[in-house]
């Protein structure tokens, strides 16, 4: 019988939404890994389809992936763009993005020119 | 506040529940020709089965909580109704001596094909019996609801109510 | 009446707020649609569901479609849409302070504000809840109607009122599995009709279940379930394990009030509509004159309701801007309120109903 989704779990054939529709690619990296993403999806689509389980570790050691999807909870956050704390659910992906997982609250860098903190990229 | 106990319990109505609300016709109705089956037994505000039959043989009237009605000797059984029920609980089934026919929403992928062997489950989803499909209807005017015809042993004329789903 | 420069400014486009906005420009008024998301329609998008209902509530058409008409509707009568914008206090004088982009702050002042923020998902904790696997069911319906993507390959449906019933569907259609669907309470939740889709598929119902604890090292390999008793307390020895990757919670939502406590909305707790929401009247204005509320916001219903209560606050603001006259406001309220009342009928309907009488009842008396 025919097999409706591909093994990295995106869902190609849909009886109500249709096929898949190509969009363009952009190439986003996770830990120094390439991963191939559809444009305008979040980040945490991506990671999920290229079958990432872990997206943080908490202080002690949790791993966490995330919960509401929606940006409300803040269980998906990750480095970005050497950026703690982005969500990774609302944040969408841009060609050579880079993601890192992060430890806890991760590391929050200031910039030593201007001594303030830029927003979420 | 509820007499349907197999349906809030179990998920599925029993043919008692069914039968209680009106909504199970009896073999004689089943043969020959056959007949709608409208599996509706909860008042929710709700009517596209009676906006949806061009025979006006469908009534829910006012208010739309109404569990609909269905004037048989108006129904030409064309089946509009299925495709048209928010909660997929329209067949159409019909019997002659062994064999039974049924028509029944389907809503997953992938379509079987026509002459295809299938397994016939009842509304727990337990496989009763082989079936065979007769026919595939997906026009855009269901709106992405495809209508399938099957064939099966009429013994299981009331038990049986959709094909088993695959997960593929 | 004399007519006011500054805007009607409506908080969220979901079907409540795009609704709202649109019959502001019907009647001419001037009106801005904030949205924090990249995209308006709210959960509307998500429902891939044929909806209920008769059919000038839509009845038969499938939530995304209704979503697909009215921002088409939006667009052509020229709303002025901004997405990407969080809109983060409400402050004396009706000011709206507003985030763009995560980046660039803006005040403005309103002439009436329309908050249709929505609910958010309750959490239900429990051991291993915080394993990768754990998630809402609504999150599990964003992965796989808006972004195609499996949340998992079996999943535990926890919750069997129809968020949980229609998700459970939607997960097949996607094409993963569904281990089967736990209902804390001796009966099930969710409409028949829903149950018996699902129940047909195969997918097994538990009564009087819960989930005692997720199991799995990184992520959710099994789950525990349990029996309770008629006081919701595990029952010792019913233990059973359930072999999913994925638990989805389906406990209900809670209105999403910040914005309006923000502004110093009265509160009314009604536990049938979710938990503690806005006071409001029957045109959908709160404690605070010039402040409406319309959809989840005021009570956890549907989008059908939403769409109705969205109207019925945008014409009435409409009108005390000095856009409408007081008969059209009138003929056209009236309209949107018997609608809500035909949605608000049945053994499901009844309660929600005589929850939002008794709120309009308080409402209308501030």
């Amino acid at each position: 019988m025919e097999e409706q989704n591909c093994m990295n779990g995106r869902i190609e054939k849909h009886p109500i939404l249709g096929d898949l529709t190509p969009v363009q690619e952009v190439t986003i990296y996770f830990e120094g890994k390439p991963i191939k993403a559809r444009a305008g999806e979040p980040i945490m689509a991506a990671l999920l389809a290229a079958g990432v389980g872990v997206f943080r570790y908490t202080k002690k050691g949790s791993p966490r992936r995330m919960f509401c999807g929606i940006g409300r909870c803040t269980d998906c956050i990750m480095n970005v763009d050497g950026l703690p704390g982005v969500r990774t659910c609302v944040t969408e992906v841009r060609d050579g993005m880079k993601i890192e997982r992060q430890s806890g609250v991760g590391i929050w860098r200031v910039s030593d020119s201007e001594g303030d903190m830029h927003g979420e990229r | 506040m509820n007499d349907n106990i197999l349906l809030k319990v179990d998920g599925a109505p029993s043919l008692e529940e069914l039968k209680a609300a009106g909504m199970l016709p009896s073999i004689d109705e089943l043969k020959g020709r056959g007949c709608v089956c409208i599996e509706c037994i909860e008042e929710i505000p709700c009517n596209p089965c009676e906006t949806s039959c061009p025979q006006n043989a469908i009534t829910v009237g006012n208010p739309i909580t109404n569990l609909p009605m269905i004037d048989r000797t108006k129904c030409s059984l064309c089946g509009l109704c299925i495709p048209a029920c928010p909660g997929l609980a329209i067949t159409i089934k019909s019997m002659d001596g062994e064999s039974a026919r049924i028509r029944f929403p389907w809503e997953y992928y992938p379509l079987p094909g026509k002459g295809e062997i299938v397994d016939m489950v009842d509304r727990m989803g337990k496989v009763v019996c082989k079936g065979k499909v007769l026919a595939v209807s997906n026009s855009s005017s269901n709106n992405r609801t495809a209508v399938i015809t099957a064939e099966f042993p009429s013994a299981f004329i009331q038990e049986v109510i959709s094909i088993r789903r695959n997960y593929g | 009446m004399e007519r006011d420069n500054k805007p009607a400014v409506v908080i969220g486009a979901g079907p409540a707020g795009l609704c709202a906005a649109i019959e502001l420009k019907k009647a001419g008024a001037p009106v801005i649609l904030m949205d924090e998301n990249s995209k308006p329609g709210g959960q509307l998008f998500k429902q891939i569901h044929k909806f209920f209902g008769s059919r000038e509530h839509k009845a038969g058409v499938r939530g995304f479609d209704i979503g697909k008409e009215l921002l088409e509707e939006s667009m052509t009568s020229g709303i002025d849409v901004r997405l990407n914008t969080e809109v983060v206090g409400i402050g004396q004088g009706l000011s709206i302070w507003a985030v763009e982009n995560r980046t660039h702050a803006y005040t403005m002042d309103a002439a009436k504000i329309i908050i249709a923020a929505g609910a958010t998902e309750n959490a239900l904790s429990f051991p291993g809840w915080t394993l990768p696997g754990v998630m809402t069911a609504g999150c599990a319906q964003t992965l796989i109607n808006v972004h195609r993507v499996l949340p998992g390959r079996r999943v535990l449906m926890v919750g069997s009122g129809n968020v949980g019933v229609i998700v459970a569907y939607q997960l097949l259609q996607a094409g993963a599995e569904v281990a089967a669907v736990i209902e804390a309470a001796p009966q099930l939740g969710g409409y028949g009709v829903h149950t018996a889709k699902v129940r047909r598929a195969g997918v097994p119902f538990y009564i009087s279940t819960t989930v005692a604890k997720a199991e799995g090292v990184e992520c959710v390999e099994h789950a525990v379930i349990v029996k309770v008793d008629s006081k919701f307390k595990p029952i010792e020895g019913t233990e059973r394990m359930l072999d999913v990757d994925t638990i989805c919670i389906a406990i209900g939502l809670t209105p999403s009030i910040e914005l309006a406590g923000l502004a110093g909305c009265k509160m009314i707790y009604v536990p049938e509509l979710g938990g503690n929401m806005p006071l409001h009247d029957e045109y959908m204005q709160t404690s605070i004159p010039s402040i409406y509320v319309a959809g989840d916001i005021a009570g956890v219903e549907e989008a059908s309701t939403a769409m109705e209560e969205g109207r019925l606050a945008g014409i009435h603001a409409a009108w005390s801007m000095g856009f409408l006259s007081e008969q059209e406001m009138l003929a056209k309220t009236d309209i949107a309120r018997q609608r809500l009342l035909a949605l608000r009928q049945g053994m499901f309907g009844f309660k929600r109903l005589s929850a939002k009488e008794r709120i309009v009842l308080q409402g209308k008396s501030r």
